[in-house]
């Protein structure tokens, strides 16, 4: 099937201002007759149900934590992109559109990316409006600092600390319609199935994870704002409780996965530095502004202390191989870079995974107090997990999964196929292409929630009558069977290992196979091995305790269980792209130099699959991408 | 840097099947650990020999394990987040303790905090603080640019050290009356030091501080264990701001 994607046509600088005006409209006093359901409270979600009730519909909003203000979105720690251009260097709405769509290694939607880049503006406003403390110069102005794949100056920070304070800034819009009565919250609940009543998306089946009960919610449109997948990475630098569990769960009820093999692997975190260890712990990119990425240029350096190595041997390999945008290469360049230069046997640290970033040239030109107040908190957190001081000796970096630029297919509406599903923030794939920028996750998860979703999703409701909320029809009771029986089945196998070590080997397959470079013998064998792991993980998983009751076990069997399934769509996905592409690394297609090397005659399009049951293999759709605005290149930052 | 000698470990956890159950502590000795391994990878080993061994494993709340969800909530050996200055659970790591230890580790204990299991507690009554004014009211879109209010550095930097607690509750735990003073006062400081915060400041202070009332948490008597305890180092004064914005208030 040829996937349309209902990207508006003519200049795309209007693309989206006629697109609103030829939406419908609910009337103000017929939104309370609708009800949405917002899973998920980051950014995205938490936006998104509090500018929905405060438009007047009844939301219904869901998260697995204890509070909508932990959502990981929290983690964020650099900035937030937008074309506000007030150091007038150059920026505009174009080139932020230009930028992502480049930065995307032109693999994402032209339209939808437009519309990004046009409301990202109205983003910084509204954060301001809400109380986000952005960090201001003296004279009382915004302030801005670089990121990765730019050459302006366009990301807003508020310290180090930025998703965490324009989270807050949704999690109060959002407590202030719970307080209204507009929202009903819904904490410590996980979404284990999507209903769906004659074609069209109807609910969803929740476990309350304090009781185990199994509870249905009926609405007139559900929302997914659920987040990314690469803790299917295990080792990453998503929140434990992150996983793929909801959106796997609407795939398996219809709803294309596009192009799950689009992850990034963000070059700057901690390296692991044990087998107990439990995740990886990011270092903003922002750091790249004022750090430079070096390693011995001899091995036998590669022991030394880093501050011994003088200066003529150290090999500052991204100014050398990238003049133009050198630290601030982008994330997936500067990724590649760094584990070819530890495959070169010249990286650092335990097992040679990892490499310098080094502030000492910075710390001479502005002196440690402006560094400090720049980056004060990355350098403590640092610290306090390596137990050195970054300002006395170079920090060691690695790179880490990070970020799923893959996810359910959405049209311009954000709109899955299954109509009545919508699909917010990282848990869509629409315009970060096949690599995102950094300080861009944060800038979509808030443009789809305030300024995207409000408009289309009235536009979807005014096509139907209000279905009320009432859980009778036969799909929700089958549902909710279901998800017991599954419980049932993992309590039942009584074997000998626990969750925790098979989601820790089937990271090491994902990683290991498919990670940062992946070949067709590697990625065949993982289509072979998964499934043998699989199985032997449903013959002799542990979980203790009962469904019915606070069991955190129980959760995460079930969520390594989707991990199992959802983990051969990714491999095949990236066994089907035969190009390198961002974070899709093939290492049949490179050129001379190592560049990855894009086949756009044959792979210019975004690949959505179709689930076909289990044990079968799922179907591949097409969506074909256009390139009207932006001349197809091949991407280069030399 | 790589720490070949491990440690054992003893603990003394505490275990409540839920929050009717009188719970009680119980004794385990946890070996191999390292000085890498962070308090909760160190409790993940515990819970994986429990397992292992057919036990029920301890349950923690915990997620981003970065210190910025503000998930995590132990007391250990008396102290909320374990005593390290500005650091929570999960940013501790076992290098702070020694070989042959013995750790005890609690739930947060406070009237407002009602026990769900082992070591997790119920903390909607923050969320129903900030439910309370915890927020400019402004509207989804209609707003002014952002540049065209100034925002004075200090006002900004102020704002900012207020705005950086994570709503963990530390606060509340380690206060002698169970008071979420520090909470509530970063919350109304955040806003009453911006110009966006100032239109709604008094009944935002007002709503507030009932909220507080109405959701069981005890009263300020400077203490300042709240400050001690708190892992992003909020600062007591914010305390004091917000009992001035409530004194302006009543006029």
């Amino acid at each position: 099937m040829i996937l349309d994607g209902k990207s508006p046509t003519g200049p795309i600088q209007q693309s989206w201002d006629k697109y609103r005006f030829d939406l419908k409209l609910v009337n103000p006093s017929n939104k309370r007759k609708y009800t949405i359901i917002m899973v998920g409270t980051g950014l995205a979600g938490g936006a998104a149900a509090a500018s929905l009730g405060e438009l007047g519909y009844n939301v219904m909003a869901f998260c697995y934590q204890d509070s909508p203000r932990r959502a990981h979105s929290i983690a964020a720690q650099g900035g937030i992109n937008a074309a506000k251009n007030y150091p007038s260097d150059g920026d505009s709405v174009y080139r932020l559109f230009y930028d992502t769509i480049k930065g995307g290694d032109f693999r994402a939607r032209e339209a939808d990316v437009w519309r990004l880049a046009q409301v990202s503006n109205n983003i910084i406003d509204q954060c301001v409006a809400q109380g986000v403390p952005f960090a201001r110069d003296y004279a009382g102005y915004l302030d801005n600092r670089s990121f990765g794949g730019a050459q302006v100056s366009r990301t807003f920070f508020a310290r180090g600390q930025t998703g965490q304070q324009l989270l807050l800034g949704a999690y109060s819009a959002l407590s202030r319609q719970i307080k209204a009565g507009t929202v009903q919250m819904y904490t410590r609940r996980e979404m284990m199935d999507l209903v769906v009543v004659d074609g069209v998306a109807r609910g969803i089946t929740c476990r309350n994870l304090v009781t185990g009960e199994i509870e249905s919610y009926a609405a007139d449109a559900v929302c997914l704002a659920t987040g990314g997948y690469v803790n299917v990475f295990y080792l990453a630098t998503m929140a434990k409780n992150s996983s793929v569990t909801a959106n796997w769960a609407a795939h398996k009820k219809g709803a294309f996965f596009a192009n799950p093999c689009y992850t990034q692997i963000h070059p700057t975190c901690i390296p692991q530095s044990g087998e107990y260890q439990s995740k990886l712990t990011l270092m903003s990119e922002s750091l790249r502004n004022d750090g430079r990425v070096w390693v011995p240029k001899k091995k036998e350096d590669c022991g030394k202390h880093p501050n011994d190595i003088p200066e003529e041997d150290r090999d500052y390999y991204l100014e050398r191989k990238y003049p133009s945008f050198g630290n601030l290469a982008p994330r997936d360049i500067a990724s590649r870079a760094a584990k070819e230069q530890c495959d070169d046997e010249r990286g650092v640290g335990p097992g040679g995974r990892g490499v310098y970033l080094d502030f000492s040239t910075s710390i001479k030109r502005v002196g440690a107090a402006k560094i400090k107040e720049r980056y004060g908190n990355l350098f403590e957190m640092y610290e306090k997990i390596t137990d050195e001081d970054g300002y006395k000796r170079p920090m060691r970096i690695y790179p880490a999964p990070h970020y799923a630029m893959g996810g359910l297919w959405v049209d311009y509406n954000l709109m899955s196929n299954i109509p009545g599903l919508f699909v917010l923030g990282e848990a869509n794939f629409s315009v970060h292409g096949a690599n995102r920028l950094g300080a861009s996750a944060l800038m979509q998860g808030l443009a789809d929630g305030y300024f995207v979703i409000p408009y289309t999703i009235g536009g979807y409701l005014a096509s139907i009558k209000p279905y009320g909320t009432s859980t009778d029809p036969s799909e929700f009771k089958q549902s909710a069977d279901e998800v017991k029986e599954r419980i049932n089945k993992l309590l039942n196998v009584k074997g000998k290992e626990t969750p925790t070590h098979y989601m820790r080997e089937l990271g090491r397959l994902m990683w290991n196979n498919c990670g940062m470079g992946r070949s067709k013998e590697s990625l065949e064998e993982n289509l072979k091995k998964i499934p043998e792991l699989h199985q032997e993980f449903l013959q002799n998983v542990k979980v203790a305790g009962t469904g019915a009751e606070f069991n955190q076990q129980l959760e995460a069997a079930w969520r390594t269980q989707d991990f199992f399934e959802f983990g051969p769509l990714l491999v095949r996905d990236a066994l089907n792209r035969e190009e390198s592409c961002g974070g899709h690394f093939r290492v049949e297609h490179q050129y001379d130099d190592g560049e990855a090397k894009r086949n756009d005659a044959d792979f210019c399009y975004a690949a959505a699959w179709e689930y076909k049951g289990e044990n079968k293999e799922p179907e591949l759709h097409k969506e074909p991408l256009k390139f009207e605005n932006i001349h197809l290149a091949v991407r280069s930052y030399k | 840097m790589s720490d070949h000698k491990t440690m054992t470990i003893n603990l003394v956890v505490w275990r409540q099947k839920n929050a009717n159950d009188t719970g009680k502590f119980e004794n385990y000795t946890v070996k191999g650990i390292t000085g890498h391994h962070s308090f909760l990878e160190m409790l993940d080993v515990l819970n994986e020999d429990l397992i292992h061994a057919g036990k029920e494993p301890v349950n923690f709340d915990h997620d981003c394990r970065e210190g910025i969800c503000g998930m995590c909530s132990q007391v250990i050996n008396g102290m909320a987040h374990g005593g390290q200055e500005r650091t929570t659970v999960c940013q501790l790591h076992m290098r702070k303790f020694k070989d042959g230890d013995t750790i005890y580790v609690e739930p947060w204990r406070a009237r407002a905090f009602p026990l769900l299991k082992d070591l997790v507690v119920d903390r909607s009554a923050l969320d129903r603080i900030i439910q309370a004014g915890g927020y400019t009211s402004c509207h989804t879109g209609g707003v002014p640019d952002a540049n065209s209010t100034l925002i004075p550095k200090p006002a900004a930097d102020e704002s900012m050290d207020a705005a950086e607690c994570i709503g963990c509750g530390a606060c509340v735990a380690g206060c002698p009356n169970g008071a979420a003073m520090l909470f509530t006062g970063a919350k109304v400081s955040q806003f009453a030091v911006l110009p966006q915060g100032r239109p709604e400041a008094k009944q935002r202070v007002l709503n507030m501080v009932q909220a507080m009332k109405d959701n069981n948490f005890g009263n300020c008597t400077n203490h300042y264990e709240c400050q001690a305890a708190c892992p992003k180092g909020i600062n007591v004064k914010f305390i004091a701001r917000m009992n001035r914005e409530y004194f302006k208030a009543q006029f």
